[in-house]
């Protein structure tokens, strides 16, 4: 049997790589929305445990919304990298340092 | 368990979201299919939309009750906080159209996206269950995103969009992070039962340490939102690289929206553990307050500088939420609607310089508006003095009520730091103002801004003026809110 720490030690190690890629990448944007992706997985998985542990459906509801919303913002990231190689030629962070910060 | 049931006589208290949300389908239709000649209209009906559904939200001031199982809430302070959304949006989208005619930007699409951005901010204001909250943001961001990309051939919006999609995702993952937490041990998502469960007095202490974990993650993912210090660094670069319309409405209304769910999640929700978040809110306070009023000093583009004092005001709204008392709360909403008031008419006067593709966003742009313009440098002038916080205006009474509350909570050198920083952040907001009047110009700027823009312009900078002559009744307004 699984415990519940085990799910949230797991989903707490998912959430920090996503979060050390966002910082630690530096190359790609990709890579960038990737991490962003792993940070809602671990949200879900974090979720559903504990909905499954408390016999509570809203957990799971919850999770079909993070989903549904994951997929638009991908959409909308994916838009904006789209229009971003049409003006630069290129989708390397390096290159977008027009504004400084 | 949650009890799911539907009962179709609540629909009335949605009223405003769901006319807005047939609004944008049929605008959304009618500008699909209206011709050339037509499609002007679409700016007038979203006007018309924004109108009404600030109507039919001032119409429900006074109504309160939870419906759909206790995800949505109605409440005098909703209902008000959407009837101040749409007004503030009707005065930006007058400064955007002629943005984006000076420009040649103007598509329809961007008042559609407008409305869908104003629809999660209603959502947002009412939402009683983390889950309508996320919904609500999520609405709103992405439809934000959109609009500072809807510049597509300015290399800069481009990567402003791109930095305020990562950062605000990244913030949507720490605030979900958060409120799986919060579920995690409240085991439910209402927002009232987490608030009851909070004040349960026979917490274990591993209980009190996880829902101490889920809100700080809260309070970072409602920080990243605001733009407050150390959770910052997209707001510059995103107010500098958008296009000025849209700096000015991201920088008003979401406001507007971002203290909404601060007050749902940590006021509402996890009220009872006031004295965690308030220390975390304080540190927060401090920082921006003092960042944004030292940065704001080397800038030399007006966007950058107004990021900046952003967010600095940011600072003093937090202020008012770290004295924990109701006084204090009113204290910074009333702060958060003075600051969208002066700021909608600071980026106003920018734009209202703006022409045939001349963007009017350094400082140096403004030198010797005062011969050529006298009018708006005086409006300018207004701003400038009621954001530096100079009484009569109005800026000086909402600094003064934040002061008054912090300190008579005992937070005597919280307050000694902010006043300190006012005065140094009068400087830059200063120097335009010499600028404008004392310095010669090397070009002759004229305004050509068609009369809606300089009448609404006009009534913004007399509004700043008019408001400072009455404040209590508006603060005892906003008190009346919690």
């Amino acid at each position: 049997m699984i415990a519940l720490s085990d799910y949230l030690i797991l989903s707490s190690i998912v959430f920090c790589i996503g979060l050390a890629g966002i910082f630690i990448n530096r190359t790609n944007i990709i890579m960038l929305l990737m991490c962003v992706e792993l940070i809602l997985a671990a949200v879900n998985t974090n979720f559903i445990a504990f909905s499954y542990f408390s016999g509570d459906l809203a957990g799971q509801i919850f999770v079909f919304f993070i989903l549904t919303v994951a997929a638009a913002e991908v959409a909308i990231g994916l838009a904006i990298l789209t229009l971003m190689f049409r003006s630069r030629g290129s989708i390397d962070i390096d290159v977008t340092n027009t504004l400084k910060g | 368990m949650m009890n799911f049931q539907f009962n179709v006589s609540e629909l009335i208290f949605v009223l405003p979201e769901l006319f807005l949300l047939s609004a944008i389908s049929i605008i959304l239709l009618f500008d699909l299919f209206a011709s050339e000649r037509l499609k002007p209209l679409t700016y007038y009906l979203t006007q018309l939309a924004l109108i009404i559904t600030g109507w039919l939200a001032f119409d429900l001031i006074g109504e309160s009750a939870i419906i759909f199982s206790g995800t949505f809430v109605l409440d005098t302070m909703g209902s008000t906080f959407k009837v101040f959304i749409m007004g503030f949006a009707i005065i930006a989208l007058v400064y955007t159209r002629h943005y984006l005619k000076a420009h040649e930007l103007l598509r329809n699409e961007y008042f559609i996206l407008a409305l869908m951005s104003i629809l999660g901010m209603m959502v947002m204001v009412s939402g009683h269950s983390l889950l309508t909250l996320y919904m609500g943001l999520e609405i709103m961001s992405l439809s934000l995103y959109a609009l500072i990309a809807s510049a597509r051939d300015r290399a800069v919006a481009i990567e402003a969009a791109l930095k305020y999609f990562v950062l605000g995702a990244i913030a949507s993952g720490l605030l979900l992070y958060g409120m799986s937490m919060i579920y995690g041990i409240t085991g439910s998502l209402d927002i009232a039962q987490i608030s009851n469960f909070a004040r349960a007095s026979t917490l274990a202490s591993q209980q009190t340490l996880i829902l101490n974990f889920g809100l700080v993650f809260l309070v970072i993912g409602v920080a990243f939102k605001l733009g407050a210090v150390p959770f910052h660094m997209w707001v510059p670069d995103v107010y500098q690289g958008s296009p000025t319309s849209v700096t000015m409405f991201l920088s008003t209304v979401p406001k507007i929206a971002a203290i909404a769910l601060l007050i749902r999640l940590l006021i509402d929700g996890l009220g009872d553990l006031q004295h965690y978040w308030s220390d975390l809110l304080m540190i927060i306070a401090v920082l921006s307050i003092a960042l944004g009023s030292l940065v704001a000093l080397m800038q030399s583009n007006i966007k950058r500088m107004l990021a900046y004092s952003t967010i600095s005001h940011i600072g003093f709204v937090l202020l008012g939420f770290v004295t924990g008392v109701v006084e204090g709360y009113g204290a910074a909403v009333f702060y958060v609607l003075v600051y969208i008031l002066m700021s909608l008419a600071a980026f106003g006067s920018i734009i209202v310089l703006n022409k045939n593709g001349f963007e009017a966003d350094q400082i140096s742009d403004y030198q010797g508006l005062s011969k050529h313009s006298p009018w708006f440098a005086l409006i300018i002038l207004v701003v400038m003095l009621s954001m530096a916080g100079v009484p009569p205006f109005i800026g000086f009474y909402s600094k003064l009520f934040i002061l008054q509350q912090v300190i008579a909570e005992g937070y005597i050198i919280l307050a000694v730091i902010a006043v300190v920083f006012a005065v140094i952040s009068a400087y830059y907001y200063l120097q335009i103002i010499k600028t404008m009047y004392f310095d010669d110009a090397d070009k002759e700027i004229t305004v050509s801004a068609p009369l809606d823009m300089r009448v609404v312009l006009s009534i913004n900078g007399i509004l700043i003026l008019l408001v400072g002559l009455m404040p209590s009744f508006w603060m005892s307004l906003s008190v009346s809110l919690f």
